[in-house]
């Protein structure tokens, strides 16, 4: 069951056509840059501590010769119905009314209880106080905070350019046209397999494409409701029905 | 049969008080070395709060560890005092009176040192204060009352309020004792704590009216707060092996089985130290392994339920769960150590009559069990999180680092230097409530055999 929430604008979301990532990882380096998320060096990974908001996971289908690389890119689902959200005791990630799963970073007091539960394994803790190399330092984008050790991070869907791009468009007395704000993975994205948009209007181009077939959801019967929806990848040698990311 | 020796007020008097009036040789360097192990354990959790969480060995996606397991653990023990004091009490169980002070000092140490561990496991521990206190009204930002988190220090501070509480009002009549024993600056120390208790009938009512009324008020704590620790776990749907709806009463009896247990190995060690042989006998040790077969028997019905639930149910990722903390290394070797010292041995141990009798098996005994029952929370806790989920592309499992050793082992050392601590200016068996046996006990004669019998508070 999904909260009944106030009257709304907007509704943020994202498709991701399974079937033309290509698992390039533009998306996740484009992520790191836009974000200030911290670099992964060796000892992150030795550690198992990697942080990255958006991530393309692979998967082996099949056995040797006859083997294929599957690609899924997958970052914070901003579930309508999160389990990250209720065991949060200072309610530093919470939903807001435009459909985003938001994460205060002001708030947050790192009790990681948000993390455990997400089954999606989205969100990411700073053990460390985050490091950049001298010559990085002004390369941090000055939109985003720098978020300090001890609190938890996630994907915002780029927040910063949705709050800009809604500003703007206010400002000039329109409406936000579709495809005016993008975030950075689908931005990057040189097959377009991510696209960002506003679920709440009829005629956009991430409304259109969640009607398409193919589309489901991940862990549906955990009944998160996610605002990213998956569209499924198409094999030619196989049944339609059977496939799928 | 049951030994029943009258022992007269005098020699209760100069034996019970031995630790404050003629305190043993070996009390000075023991309290010395806890203290310095102490201050290491204080010195190491500073170096985390100022360093950062990095030095634990936590990772993505083992968020929790082994603070988390020692919190619950420490919660566990602290249902020593409600069992003993309150349940045993409003039962009538004569035996538990020279333990149910014990018991209850117990819990108030373990709660205190419980509550420290959320608090060292946070990101941000100077910011907890939002959480425990409701903050920033200005912006209308309330705690987020639908978080067990929040729910945590409630229950854990209301049941550590009734207990200190519990555990001062049973004191009062021996401070009064003491004030009139002692010289000095103790003397004034006991006089003001005494709070002018003369042991006349009104005063004598009030106290074992408070006590009653205490005991029962706490009752619901007996359920909730080891509840509420469970559902910390409980309501995360994403782990398998934490989303379990029989959590409640499950944690609710394996700590009344860690805590029964801490209280017997604190009963020897009493037995041992101040040399209390009087007044802790072989059948308040036969009388709680009695208490804890039954009670370890039905936690370990809940444990086997939830090994069932799964390979009834037969759902895929429950049943993955199982068996990696069941076959898989290194958690084979653990769950097996669990079964055997949480249940097998000791509960083999406690049918012999002989060694429910024996001082010295029971304590090793008690001791196994409370290693069990903390591999069982790290069980329950660390292999949910560190199974390989659909989404989890660091299969990384998880290893303590050495300074979460050193602060596991510090809890153990703070709660026996607090422990020993205390004993150094109060006694730890209370004086009334063993005076009290002895005129309550009475011996009837059923044909040529004299046994002994009670005489019931009540009416």
């Amino acid at each position: 069951m999904t909260l009944q929430r106030e009257k709304r604008d907007y509704s943020w979301g994202m498709v991701v056509d399974v079937d033309k990532c290509t698992g390039c990882q533009a998306c996740v380096l484009a992520c790191q840059a836009e974000n200030n998320v911290p670099l992964n060096l060796q000892d992150r990974f030795e550690r198992a501590r990697v942080m990255s908001w958006i991530r393309v996971e692979r998967y082996w289908e099949g056995e040797f010769p006859d083997i294929k690389a599957r690609f899924i890119p997958i970052m914070c689902q901003h579930c309508e119905n999160a389990p990250c959200e209720p065991v949060c005791p200072v309610f530093a990630t919470y939903h807001n009314n435009e459909g985003l799963n938001v994460q205060v970073y002001n708030r947050c007091v790192g009790t990681r209880y948000c993390a455990n539960g997400c089954p999606y394994i989205v969100r990411f803790f700073n053990y460390w106080e985050p490091v950049w190399p001298e010559a990085f330092r002004n390369h941090l984008n000055p939109d985003v905070t720098v978020r300090s050790r001890g609190i938890m991070e996630k994907c915002s869907f780029c927040i910063q350019r949705i709050r800009r791009g809604v500003r703007n468009a206010e400002r000039e007395n329109r409406d936000v046209v579709d495809g005016e704000i993008q975030t950075a993975c689908t931005q990057a994205c040189p097959t377009d397999a991510l696209v960002f948009g506003n679920f709440m209007d009829e005629d956009s181009k991430v409304s259109k494409m969640k009607k398409d077939d193919r589309h489901y959801t991940l862990l549906p019967h955990l009944e998160t409701d996610p605002n990213v929806v998956y569209l499924a990848k198409i094999d030619t040698d196989k049944s339609a029905g059977e496939s799928h990311g | 049969m049951q030994q029943r020796r009258t022992i007269d007020q005098i020699h209760t008097n100069r034996v019970l008080l031995n630790g404050q009036l003629d305190t043993p040789k070996w009390w000075a360097p023991t309290v010395i070395v806890l203290g310095i192990i102490v201050a290491i354990g204080f010195f190491m959790i500073g170096i985390m709060v100022n360093k950062g969480l990095g030095v634990t060995g936590l990772s993505r996606p083992v968020y929790w560890g082994l603070f988390i397991t020692t919190f619950v653990f420490w919660v566990g023990i602290s249902h020593a005092g409600i069992m003993i004091s309150a349940i045993l009490r409003l039962s009538q169980a004569e035996w538990r009176r020279p333990v149910t002070r014990a018991a209850e000092l117990l819990t108030v140490f373990s709660l205190l040192t419980a509550l420290m561990f959320p608090l060292m496991h946070a990101g941000r521990p100077w910011r907890i204060i939002y959480f425990i206190l409701p903050y920033d009204f200005a912006r209308g930002i309330m705690p987020n009352i639908r978080s067990p988190l929040i729910w945590d220090p409630v229950a854990i501070s209301t049941y550590l309020t009734g207990s200190t509480l519990f555990l001062y009002i049973a004191l009062l009549p021996d401070l009064g004792n003491l004030r009139d024993r002692t010289t000095g600056w103790q003397n004034a120390l006991y006089t003001i704590l005494s709070l002018g208790w003369r042991g006349n009938p009104r005063q004598w009512k009030l106290q074992t009216v408070g006590g009653i009324l205490l005991s029962a008020l706490m009752l619901p704590i007996f359920v909730s707060v080891h509840s509420i620790v469970s559902w910390d776990f409980a309501v995360t749907p994403a782990v398998e092996g934490w989303h379990s709806t029989i959590f409640a009463p499950y944690f609710v009896i394996g700590a009344v089985h860690s805590g029964v247990s801490a209280v017997v190995t604190m009963m020897a060690l009493m037995r041992w130290l101040w040399k209390w042989e009087d007044f802790i006998r072989p059948e308040h040790f036969d009388a709680l392994a009695r208490l804890l077969i039954v009670v370890a028997t039905g936690w370990l019905a809940f444990t086997f339920l939830e090994l069932i639930f799964a390979v009834y149910g037969l759902d895929a990722p429950e049943l993955a769960l199982r068996e990696l903390q069941i076959f898989q290394w290194p958690w084979n070797i653990l769950f097996i150590t669990f079964v055997i010292t949480g249940y097998i041995i000791p509960v083999g141990m406690w049918l012999q009559k002989s060694v429910r009798n024996n001082i010295a098996l029971m304590f090793w005994s008690s001791l196994f069990v409370n290693i069990g029952m903390w591999l069982e929370r790290f069980l329950i806790i660390v292999p949910g999180l560190a199974r390989k989920t659909p989404f989890v592309y660091t299969w990384e499992s998880y290893r303590p680092s050495g300074l979460e050793w050193f602060i596991l082992f510090w809890s153990l050392a703070w709660v026996t230097f607090l422990m020993l601590l205390f004993s150094r200016f109060f006694p730890l068996v209370p004086l009334f409530e063993q005076k009290e046996s002895q005129t309550f006990s009475d011996s009837i004669k059923i044909g040529r055999v004299k046994v002994p019998a009670i005489v019931r508070e009540a009416d």
